[in-house]
């Protein structure tokens, strides 16, 4: 959820707001935020299931390091969405559970 | 191959001091960060910096930030912004990857490297879910993106990191639910532990995760209390409905490229793990290559900025931008602000940590 009113940061900041899609559906996001900020603000923690036990994972470390966070922008696969900024229309695939990575595992 | 006189690896506080230093003195400076934006960690911190005023207590974070920027622009050091650098060669040529697509090497008279810190995690069952965070990771998310991850958080460990964070948790209109801390006790400021206490936080010393739970994210844990072993104690174990858990168990100095250079290190525990060893120049053990603010050993901000306008100084000084008698006078001033800054029972044990890295510097130094 979005933090709107902050006793230190104020009122929530202008920022265009665009949209996303996350596997085919729109989510609302903040244009130049990170990809990861604009999932968890829609609730969503799981950004991929890992390709050999299909385990959940989400942010971890939030600062481009763990990698815990990858998942398909724009056809590009393992991008860090902790560190990657929003742009309108940006297309996001989670990885893992039956995608490319998993069966390039798998085989 | 591009020639720069100085490079400054990484805009944080360290890395932002350095430059204004150096570039202050005259030098030439480029300051190198992989982020999008300079600042480093600084423009999370929203609370206001402790110390003394010559060490600017009473500020918040984000706006030491907005200075350092706003000095950076006025020395004339540049910042480049979205360069990797991944490797650094010998004679202080670096690789650096820019826009995630082109390599460049830029061939430097003086590194000074001011990567910061990554912080540590703690393995227990469930610790991998979805919703369990570091601790900065949370921070980073409530305050730069203003983004709450659950309304519940169970935050482990009760260093300054963890007691700060549950309070801005608590400022981003969030609930925490306790913080907990196997040691027998709280292990941070009482300042920072009385604000959340008064809140009504329970600070559960004594205490440790024994597992998350949840199906696709972290819906709840259970909490156990140890004993003098820190071993968990059979029939005390609780449940916790909470969405997410913040680890605030320490930091551990990015040494990377450091190594990469060959520099000499040292494990320190109470800096946080290896570290490269420097002298009182924060020159490292290969000559030409500095180290300032988490990389030489994790500590605060403030004296992040302090270890940074160090080593600008000193570098600024070997490539004779401020002569000897001159340069000797400021970083004693540097040295004499840090040495305050590291007082006070936590404060004591860094110092000693720190003066044990500049004892085993002199031996070693590049010169």
């Amino acid at each position: 959820m979005r933090v709107t009113n902050h006793p230190i940061l104020g009122s929530q900041q202008s920022g265009s707001m665009v949209t996303i899609y996350l596997d085919g559906d729109p989510v609302p996001a903040r244009e130049g935020e990170p990809i990861a900020a604009a999932l968890v603000a829609a609730g969503r923690l799981r950004l991929r299931y890992t390709v050999k036990r299909h385990e959940p994972r989400g942010v971890f470390c939030g600062i481009g390091r763990c990698t815990d966070c990858v998942m398909t922008v724009n056809g590009e696969s393992n991008v860090r969405t902790c560190v990657t900024q929003v742009t309108p229309g940006m297309n996001i695939v989670s990885q893992g559970k039956g995608s490319t990575e998993a069966a390039q595992c798998e085989r | 191959m591009r020639k720069i006189e100085i490079v400054v690896v990484g805009a944080g506080p360290a890395g932002l001091s350095a430059a204004v230093e150096a570039a202050r003195l005259g030098a030439e400076v480029l300051v190198l960060d992989e982020n999008h934006k300079p600042g480093g960690q600084l423009f999370k911190q929203i609370h206001k910096f402790f110390g003394s005023r010559e060490h600017r207590a009473g500020v918040r974070g984000f706006d030491l930030g907005y200075e350092l920027l706003a000095e950076a622009a006025q020395t004339g050091a540049t910042i480049a912004l979205n360069s990797v650098v991944f490797s650094i060669y010998a004679d202080k040529r670096l690789g650096v990857i820019e826009d995630g697509k082109i390599s460049r090497t830029i061939q430097a008279d003086k590194i000074i490297l001011a990567t910061g810190a990554s912080e540590n995690a703690v393995a227990f069952p469930g610790w991998i879910l979805p919703g369990v965070m570091g601790a900065g990771a949370v921070q980073t998310m409530i305050n730069l993106h203003r983004v709450l991850p659950a309304v519940k958080t169970l935050v482990i460990g009760s260093g300054n990191v963890g007691l700060i964070v549950s309070y801005q948790l608590l400022q981003a209109g969030g609930q925490v639910v306790a913080v907990v801390e196997a040691a027998p006790r709280i292990g941070g400021y009482g300042v920072h532990a009385a604000k959340i206490s008064r809140a009504g936080v329970p600070i559960l010393a004594g205490y440790t995760v024994k597992r998350a739970y949840g199906d696709e994210k972290v819906e709840g844990a259970t909490i156990v209390k140890v004993d003098e072993y820190f071993q968990p104690i059979v029939g005390t174990e609780q449940d916790v409905e909470v969405g997410c858990i913040a680890v605030a168990v320490g930091l551990t100095p990015l040494s990377e490229l450091a190594c990469l250079c060959g520099c000499v290190t040292m494990y320190v525990p109470r800096l946080g793990g290896m570290l490269p060893v420097h002298d009182a120049d924060m020159q490292t053990s290969v000559d030409g290559i500095y180290v300032a603010g988490d990389i030489a050993g994790a500590e605060e901000a403030s004296t992040a900025m302090e270890e940074g306008r160090l080593a600008g100084i000193a570098a600024a000084e070997k490539l004779g931008y401020i002569q000897g008698p001159e340069a000797a006078l400021a970083k004693d001033a540097v040295w004499r602000r840090m040495n305050t800054l590291r007082t006070g029972s936590f404060g004591q044990a860094r110092r000693e940590a720190k003066l044990s890295i500049v004892q085993q510097g002199r031996g070693v130094g590049g010169d």
